[in-house]
């Protein structure tokens, strides 16, 4: 059952015993999330097989991809613009600013790209998928499905999963895109580098290698929201106020997770 | 049909059902009727293993439905349809395609011969003129007998129904009530419900079981459930101003 019996422990006047069984549930919980992370990224090639399997992965894209484009893009623009004075700010002082473009087009591709691009699905996406999926479980609907036979995982969870992997590293390449013409306007307006030679320099330092982990990374975060948002839907108790605290700590353990792995992939593939 | 065989459920450390055991017949109206928090609903959760029962086990057919995963626990719920309490339909569709929905899912059922069964499930429910709205759009009434239209498409050999008729005005309980009673005599729909509208369990019920403690205290056809001297079931009967030889006037 993907829907889960409500978990009723009795509290123990030892802490340590407690704290050993808050350990447990929250082990057992990284394993169902896990495992339903896993199913849906198995399912998701699945959904190009029917017409109509077709037509949810087409809303679920509109709904990851079009529906956050606004955010995502003043977002990305003056996450550029910020980086590109603070940057420029600081150069300045060593009458080096011509080079801010590369210092903000490796900030972006490799970094703040893909991790605005993360905060802003996981606030947006990833705690509308955790609230629709939480409402559903209140409401029965996702008994419903399991009495029909309909695999949840299958119907509800593979297309948004196959949907954030295919727009978060999009979304993040357009981040980082903006961020970089957001770094220019300011280099020409406040800075005075000319927007060829911040072109130039910007360019001249971008790697294709910087690119492929920076979209790596993105679609990692992708994953990470689908699965924890949908996890907290599926596992949502007691109503309203379930929804509310589930849609909350999707949100929370997104962005944390995001964090911590955008730290490992980075690690991972830089040699210090 | 269906047995239970033992079965104790424990939740928050209290037995909600305890060491319960009956069964059920083919073709037969079981209602299961009780004060609320008695473990109605958890009883009729664990016969689709929507709950998993502490001790003892449940068994359809000879199926151990307590004891069965993957493809095995789908084929033992496509016998099965459910009527949730608040009709359980999908927010985003009209109500013909939350009808359609396991037609399309779980079947290869031509297209038109789709259409030809939700028309026909509408029509069974009286909502054939209501197809293309949303659930947002409808009543309560109405989204419950879309729910049992849901239910009712796939044909199942039996239908559970989570209190059909709680939050519905007279008229429409007594409606409900008697497209339980035509599904049984119509299709042979073993039917499981469970109520506290005990006016309406007597009109449909083979059997009643009243729920207390965990445990069936009485189970036996309506005319003798409103004559027996059952304490529990007795307070149960003056409560809904049923006597002995039926409703109390004012």
């Amino acid at each position: 059952m993907i829907t889960r019996e409500p978990v009723f422990t009795d509290a123990s006047d030892n802490v340590f015993v407690n704290a050993w069984r808050a350990v447990l549930l929250g082990l057992g919980d990284i394993g169902r999330a896990g495992t339903l992370t896993a199913q849906s990224l198995l399912l998701a090639p699945l959904l190009l097989g029917s017409r109509r399997s077709r037509a949810e992965l087409g809303r679920q894209l509109f709904t990851a991809g079009i529906k956050s484009l606004a955010l995502i893009t003043i977002v990305g623009m003056f996450t550029g613009m910020i980086l590109g004075l603070q940057i420029g700010l600081e150069l300045r002082r060593y009458n080096q600013e011509i080079y801010i473009g590369s210092a903000v087009m490796v900030s972006l591709l490799r970094e703040m790209g893909p991790f605005m691009t993360g905060i802003i699905l996981a606030a947006c996406v990833g705690s509308s998928m955790a609230a629709q999926i939480g409402t559903m479980t209140v409401n029965d609907e996702i008994a419903a499905l399991e009495i029909m036979s309909i695999s949840p995982v299958r119907f509800l969870m593979a297309p948004r999963m196959a949907a954030m992997v295919v727009m978060t590293p999009v979304l993040s390449f357009y981040t980082s895109i903006l961020g970089v013409v957001g770094g220019g306007i300011v280099g020409l307006t406040q800075l005075n580098v000319p927007w060829s030679q911040y072109i130039d320099n910007a360019m001249s330092i971008a790697k294709c290698y910087d690119l492929y982990v920076g979209l790596l990374k993105a679609m990692v975060f992708g994953i990470v929201i689908t699965g924890v948002s949908c996890f907290e839907g599926f596992t949502t108790e007691q109503g309203a106020v379930g929804v509310g605290q589930a849609t909350r700590r999707s949100v929370i353990t997104s962005i944390l997770l995001i964090l911590v792995l955008g730290y490992i992939i980075t690690r991972l593939f830089y040699d210090l | 049909m269906i047995r239970f065989e033992q079965v104790t459920k424990v939740l928050g450390g209290r037995k909600v059902l305890d060491d319960l055991s009956f069964e059920i017949q083919k073709g037969e109206i079981f209602v299961i009727v009780g004060p609320s928090g008695t473990g109605k609903s958890v009883t009729l959760k664990h016969m689709v293993r929507l709950l998993t029962p502490t001790a003892g086990s449940i068994w359809v057919d000879g199926v151990e439905v307590s004891a069965v995963y993957g493809e095995d626990l789908d084929k033992a719920r496509e016998r099965f349809g459910y009527l949730f309490q608040g009709g359980a339909l999908l927010g985003w569709m009209t109500v013909a395609e939350n009808i359609a929905l396991p037609l399309r899912e779980k079947t290869r059922v031509s297209e038109e011969e789709i259409e030809a069964r939700v028309a026909e499930a509408l029509r069974m429910v009286g909502l054939e003129r209501d197809g293309g709205k949303f659930p947002s759009e409808i009543s309560g009434g109405m989204q419950k007998r879309a729910g049992l239209a849901r239910a009712i498409v796939r044909r199942p050999e039996i239908v559970l129904y989570d209190e059909p008729t709680s939050g519905l005005d007279p008229v429409t309980a007594r409606t409900i009530d008697q497209l339980i009673r035509r599904l049984n005599e119509e299709l042979g729909i073993t039917s499981v419900v469970v109520s506290h509208d005990l006016q309406g369990a007597l009109l449909i019920a083979d059997r009643i079981a009243m729920l207390t403690g965990g445990r069936f205290v009485e189970v036996s056809a309506p005319k003798a459930f409103v004559k027996t001297e059952q304490p529990d079931v007795r307070r149960f009967l003056d409560a809904q101003f049923i006597s002995k030889e039926g409703i109390v006037g004012m």
